[in-house]
């Protein structure tokens, strides 16, 4: 079990060709970026106001807790430390804006030249996988104008530009299937591929129907009757603020510049707005739910299906906002009945609402994978900043350790390792093999797993990472101590054989170990959930672990020792076996000339 | 026979409970010093807590150990030196008065050939500012409930108290170390901090378990006050406490000597020295603090009062000593 623990985990590292931790700010360096509020006339942003925004940022960039950034206001920047090289993803995640509106569709088209859009577009869309682990942003140096400076809407770098559509629906409601009031497809992108998305889930029937219907019906839904129409465009303009209208109609969607997020849209308006991809434009109406309104939001897969979503849970004004508005577009022809994600002022999504969304959850779907659906929920959920910035430097920094202090802290931490060892050979003789065996097996789980969460889920090993893990051998030393003695005390009682005291003495001895074990886990849990920062890192760390010393103990430590009571030269106790009854006991000859070190 | 032999065999019989005095009035005695420490110097909190300044500026040819040296010479005791996108250079230092300030800019224009224009400087805030620490004693207070409620079932509550005030003497008394000593506070000394609270916890909770695996036999009829079990289980755990102090502290030592002697100052110290102290302390204090103050509140119980009575009466043996004081 041990074996295949730890062939899983070396077989990950294999896989993922991933052979070294990844290191934390301190050890590696990393990005710095600073970020300047814009602000009306460059006037200072209130100080309160830019400590909400550090605070946000601050969450947003530790989602989980484990990466070991850094977030410091510098005068009215905010500058911002992200461990590891080329970072775009994570700036783009911390420093996009993340404002949300909900907003019914008044009317669409699609955009002329769309062919043009595939080179721009940040669109994985020939890889037809939603799940493409490669991010569907821009790269900086690819993106036309991330090295324009400050004022220049950037196109799309936030995590959720992927442009792939998405569509809002209830969430499964698991209790009750057959009346899941859902909605779904916006038929409106080119990508086949989405297809397949909009049927999942459980309102499978009509939803699958739906959804195979409208992209014909969406590009061309022109109603037929409408009581006003636009001359220019054939579109109804009914209840259009005329602004607005000549907004849209100059609105040129495959330049983009047009679809770049970071657009303040004032949700007491009208807006015209792109899509992120630039396939379509809309009028929208005012925004009748904000992302305000919501009061937690998740990545997840949806149930039975293997596509990322996030998961939005309205507060109850928020709820009763979105059964409104999905009800006012339920009962509203095409194209109103779509409802458009409005985040940052590019539209992400505006899917059809099918039936109206009672119950104040929803979720987004669509062409997200872990990481887009994670940071998007990470965005939505720690709220929007409330200040608009632009980066005013993006640097590679090195590390803020001197190499000095790494190559220090290794070598005294192997010194001290040695020294466990040959104290353990000289105290428990025999034994100190299985001590020392164990303390091996348990470094090689540390690192496999430290590299293999360095790789999966972000988890950074600073220099106090490191300390804390030697720390913790010894940690796991004491499991054995406490084992070894146990045994040492059934043998001196001399009752037993030592096959029966091993298994004596483990009895005893786990109660104790999983007690203190389970303290640990205690403080880890605790911190690592409540505590930000390195505070939280370094509790994930505690945790790991305390998991790995129960894993030793359980699976090597106990195996192993029982195994070696099997053996004559343990079982007679041999002098040198470290169970030598002589030695141990009240009766043994005081004669003997060897010492045992002093403790 | 020497020490060594007679802890090996578990021949040894240290009267710890019996001496409550000597530990109460020595650890007493270093909490106040601690705490004076604390009020008296304060801790030297490091950039990271209470922000101070940047320099940056550009150079081709300077080296992390220049850099650090010239902005050391300038007059400043904390100094975060990284190299910064092509040629840059990225220096934190905690914050100046103006005129070291100015005064550093020019040298290290002059230094690395650079216009005193191109050396910009600015003030930067906590990276580990008011709402992290926050959040750090918010997580502090909620485990120390949590551990309270689980000894509490696990053992009893008496322990549960009696763990949690050693853990808090362990603390109080590294950070007074940090006082005095001046080292510099930074995150690392804090996650150095959070690992002495681990390891100080560990070792109460092993010493309690034995502990009450003695003491549970204790009845009417039973030969030993519950000091005098408690001491006898602690004897018994005795060479595990030592040997896993011995293996746990014997890497720290090294880390410590390390970085105090070959590399001076930097996180490997400061950090190294936390758990060094705290890990000393932490073994002390479980043996001698949070033993004698649990057999304190335990022997205040009718059950337990009523054993060292009858074998008070009775003359009960070697431990009649430490019965009696225990109940004072």
């Amino acid at each position: 079990m041990l074996l295949a623990l730890i062939l899983a985990l070396g077989g990950t590292m294999l896989l993922q060709k991933a052979f070294t931790p990844k290191l934390g700010l301190d050890l590696a360096g990393g990005t710095t970026v600073t970020l300047s509020p814009v602000t009306l006339n460059n006037a200072a942003p209130p100080e309160e106001i830019l400590d909400r925004a550090v605070n946000i940022i601050r969450e947003r960039v530790n989602g989980t807790g484990i990466s070991d950034a850094e977030v410091a206001k510098s005068g009215d920047n905010i500058i911002i430390s992200i461990p590891g090289v080329g970072q775009s993803e994570a700036i783009a995640l911390v420093a996009t804006t993340a404002e949300l509106r909900f907003r019914q569709v008044l009317a669409m088209e699609p955009t002329q030249v769309p062919q043009q859009l595939a080179t721009n577009a940040p669109t994985p869309s020939g890889s037809g996988s939603p799940n493409a682990p490669a991010s569907p942003q821009p790269s900086d140096s690819a993106s036309p104008a991330a090295s324009q400076s400050a004022g220049v809407p950037k196109p799309s770098t936030s995590p959720t530009g992927k442009a792939l559509s998405s569509a809002l629906t209830a969430p499964s409601p698991a209790t009750s299937p057959s009346e899941a009031p859902s909605a779904t497809q916006n038929g409106q992108q080119q990508n086949g591929q989405q297809q397949g998305d909009q049927q999942q889930g459980q309102q499978d029937g009509k939803k699958g129907q739906d959804a195979k219907a409208s992209p014909t019906a969406s590009p061309s839904g022109q109603p037929s009757e409408p009581p006003a129409q636009d001359p220019n465009t054939g579109i109804n303009t009914e209840g259009i603020d005329p602004t607005v209208l000549a907004q849209y109609n100059k609105l040129d969607c495959a330049d983009p510049k047009n679809r770049g997020q970071g657009v303040q849209d004032d949700p007491n308006k009208q807006y015209a707005a792109c899509e992120t991809d630039g396939s379509y434009k809309y009028v929208l109406d005012v925004a009748k739910v904000v992302g305000t309104d919501i009061d937690t939001a998740s990545a997840g897969v949806q149930q039975g299906t293997t596509e990322w979503v996030v998961q939005l849970d309205f507060k109850s004004k928020g709820a009763g906002e979105w059964s409104k508005l999905t009800t006012a577009a339920y009962n509203s022809p095409e194209p109103r009945n779509k409802v458009a994600v409005v985040l940052d002022g590019v539209v992400i999504t505006a899917p059809n609402i099918i039936s109206p969304i009672p119950g104040g959850r929803a979720e987004i779907t669509g062409g997200f994978d872990q990481i887009s659906a994670t940071n998007l929920a990470d965005q939505l959920k720690y709220g929007a900043l409330p200040l608009k910035f632009n980066r005013s430097s993006v640097d590679t920094v090195s590390s803020t350790l001197g190499q000095d202090q790494l190559q220090g802290g290794l070598i005294a931490g192997l010194i001290g390792l040695l020294l466990v060892v040959v104290y353990c050979m000289l105290y428990y003789r025999g034994l100190g093999i299985v001590a020392v065996l164990s303390l091996v097996v348990a470094t090689i789980l540390t690192y496999t797993a430290v590299v293999v969460l360095g790789h999966n889920a972000g988890f950074r090993l600073s220099l106090p990472h490191i300390i804390g893990l030697v720390v913790s051998i010894g940690i796991t030393a004491d499991s054995f101590i406490v084992y070894f003695e146990r045994i040492r005390d059934e043998m001196k009682e001399g009752r037993r054989s030592l096959r029966a005291a091993v298994e004596v003495a483990w009895v005893r001895a786990r109660r104790t170990i999983l007690i203190a074990d389970a303290v640990m886990f205690i403080a880890a849990i605790v911190l690592y959930f409540l505590a930000v920062g390195g505070v939280a890192g370094f509790a994930f760390a505690m945790g790991l672990t305390t998991l790995i010393d129960i894993v030793v103990v359980f699976l090597f430590t106990k195996p192993f020792i029982a195994l070696l009571a099997r053996m004559k030269f343990f079982a007679k106790g041999h002098p040198l076996s470290g169970l030598d009854a002589e030695r141990m006991s009240e009766s043994g000859s005081t004669g003997r000339t060897t010492t045992p070190q002093e403790a | 026979m020497g020490l060594g032999r007679r802890l090996y065999r578990g021949e040894i019989d240290v009267d710890f409970v019996g001496k409550w005095k000597l530990w109460y009035s020595l650890s007493g005695f270093l909490l106040i010093i601690s705490l004076a420490g604390l009020l008296i110097n304060g801790l030297n909190l490091g950039v990271e807590f209470r922000g101070g300044t940047v320099f940056t500026f550009k150079s081709e040819q300077a080296s992390v150990e220049q850099v650090r040296q010239t902005v050391l010479d300038g007059g400043v005791h904390q100094a975060i030196v990284q190299s910064a996108g092509t040629n840059g250079w990225r220096v934190t230092t905690e914050s100046l008065p103006e005129n070291t300030r100015e005064q550093l800019q020019s040298q290290i224009a002059q230094d690395y050939k650079t216009p005193v224009g191109q050396v910009s400087v600015q003030a930067i805030g906590p990276s580990w500012g008011g709402e992290v620490s926050q959040k750090a004693w918010i997580g502090l207070a909620v485990f120390m409930v949590a551990i309270i409620l689980y000894l509490s079932m696990a053992f009893e509550p008496k322990m549960a108290l009696a763990a949690i005030v050693a853990l808090i003497h362990d603390l109080v008394i590294t950070a007074g170390i940090y006082a005095w000593s001046g080292f510099e506070v930074t995150p690392a000394t804090l996650l150095g901090f959070l690992t002495i609270l681990g390891y100080s916890l560990y070792d109460a909770v092993v010493v309690f378990d034995m502990i009450k695996e003695v003491t549970a036999k204790l009845g009417h009829t039973s030969k030993q006050t519950y000091s005098m079990a408690a001491n006898n289980a602690l004897n018994h755990t005795l060479i595990r406490s030592l040997n896993t102090s011995l293996v746990a502290i014997l890497p720290v030592a090294a880390i410590l000597f390390i970085g105090t002697t070959l590399l001076g100052a930097g996180t490997l110290k400061d950090l190294s020295l936390a758990l060094f102290v705290g890990m000393i302390v932490g073994t002390y204090s479980s043996l001698c603090v949070a033993t004698p103050l649990l057999v304190t509140l335990k022997e205040r119980e009718p059950k337990y009062q009523a054993i060292a009575r009858r074998l008070a009466s009775t003359g009960g043996g070697k431990g009649s000593k430490s019965a009696a004081v225990a109940k004072g």
